[in-house]
């Protein structure tokens, strides 16, 4: 048993394959060598499957996956597409895939994809053909939720697809500038879900809608509890409740809680850690100081406790974005993080330090670790 | 008719720079080289017929821009990658 790092970046994906005591990392890569790779997930239900979210910057996007660990990957046979659009409609193109979920345990076969501009696809097959899901795609609210002429960074998108793993049919999405979303009939339909969510660049700063969820997180020993990083904070969720607590407002000051990821514990639903960055004057979204620090909780964001043996002192100014901060079920659960920057860093102590992977690597946009 | 495959795309026509397809229109060709390499026509045309932002289609060296531009038999149809960035 090893643990498995599925390095996604500007330049292809990178995978470093771990020891049993996550000491030393064997390199592997690149896959997809000079093409953009947003997400490269393993299918836990048989530990062998990957799925790769790929775009050439000048071609258009789709999804590979492999069944031997990357040794040999197959192109999607009908990749994530809007459908034509008839007179009247806007018509919409697939710009790339930027989340990837395994369907729930009982149902092999069924992924989930998160593409830009925001929309929902489903696979049954493994990631060989893909269709939209329309009860999100063809939602009446759908343009009032997501709207087209948002210009979030690299293009808004659905992101953070979650499946309780009580029930196949219970599932919420995240769209940036569009908020939280949940459905508890396999995607048919779908409801708001973000009361008490700042939107602080909206004239209503707590709508219905709008908001910018950057990361959620459903704790799979506690599936009624849920965190998110969100551009306005860091919040927590306890359902069947639907009125999300500011957890970040615990944060120290100085420090704020801005930032893109949250990872979560994988056995203790109070445990949490988050990637701060600089979210005053014009947003300059790298650590703060120049100073990279993880904060974690252990009471559910009562308290934060900053964490930051091992990693620079000073001018350190990375970005670390939403995917691209993960944990692993190990006991002690590692760390891990790679930056804009090229550098990935892991803890193999639950943050009690840190120490450095690889550098020089292209800027990374997620990192995934997974036990092989 | 020879259709000239830009580098970015070869690794569905087998590395071959040249191939050869048929087609009244740039959009029958596409049809015709994605049943001969499946997945390409994708990568060249968005899910709207809308010829993608970064790619270029010439006829005889004049470019076409839609996929409704007639062809003849002897047409020489290149695809490049108009690359940007830096």
């Amino acid at each position: 048993m090893g643990t498995l790092l599925l390095v996604s970046t500007r330049k292809g994906a990178f995978f470093f394959h771990g020891d049993r005591e996550r000491r030393r990392w064997r390199a592997d890569g690149p896959h997809f060598f000079g093409q953009i790779v947003n997400h490269v997930v393993l299918d836990p239900r048989d530990g062998r499957t990957l799925l790769a979210a790929v775009r050439p910057g000048h071609l258009g996007p789709s999804i590979y996956r492999s069944h031997d660990l990357g040794a040999t990957w197959h192109e999607a046979e009908r990749p994530p597409a809007f459908r034509k659009a008839t007179a009247g409609e806007l018509p919409l193109a697939v710009s790339h895939t930027f989340h990837l979920t395994p369907g729930h345990s009982s149902e092999p076969g069924a992924w989930y994809a998160g593409v830009s501009p925001p929309a929902l696809f489903r696979s049954e097959d493994g990631g060989v053909t893909w269709s939209g899901v329309d009860g999100w795609n063809d939602h009446p609210m759908r343009f009032k939720w997501c709207p087209p002429e948002d210009q979030t960074p690299d293009g808004s998108i659905l992101h953070s697809i979650l499946v309780d793993p009580r029930d196949p049919a219970h599932l919420y999405v995240n769209a940036s500038g569009g908020g939280s979303f949940e459905s508890t009939d396999r995607g048919a339909t779908w409801a708001p879900l973000n009361e008490a969510v700042e939107a602080n660049f909206n004239p209503d700063p707590y709508p219905e809608y709008g908001q910018d969820p950057h990361c959620m997180a459903l704790h799979p020993a506690r599936p009624d509890r849920l965190y998110q990083q969100n551009h306005c904070g860091i919040y927590r969720l306890d359902r069947p409740a639907s009125h999300w607590e500011r957890i970040g407002k615990n944060m120290p000051p100085e420090i704020g809680d801005i930032g893109f990821g949250i990872v979560l514990h994988p056995r203790d639903p109070d445990t949490a850690w988050v990637f701060p960055m600089d979210g005053t004057t014009v947003w300059p979204r790298t650590s703060i100081d120049g100073k990279p620090a993880l904060y974690r909780t252990r009471d559910g964001g009562a308290s934060w406790q900053r964490q930051d043996r091992g990693l620079p002192r000073e001018q350190a100014w990375y970005t670390v974005k939403r995917q691209a901060f993960a944990a692993d079920d190990g006991d002690p659960v590692g760390l891990y993080f790679g930056t804009t920057g090229g550098e990935l860093w892991m803890s193999a102590n639950e943050g009690r330090s840190f120490r450095q992977i690889a550098s020089h690597l292209p800027h990374v946009y997620a990192v995934v670790a997974a036990r092989v | 008719m020879r259709v000239a495959i830009p580098s970015p795309l070869r690794s569905y026509t087998g590395s071959r720079e040249q191939v050869s397809g048929a087609g009244a229109t740039v959009g029958e060709l596409l049809a015709s080289l994605d049943r001969q390499f499946p997945g390409i026509r994708f990568r060249i045309v968005d899910e709207q017929d809308r010829i993608r932002v970064h790619i270029r289609i010439f006829v005889n060296r004049e470019l076409a821009r839609d996929l409704g531009r007639t062809l003849g038999a002897g047409d020489e149809v290149q695809i490049l990658c108009a690359l940007s960035g830096g």
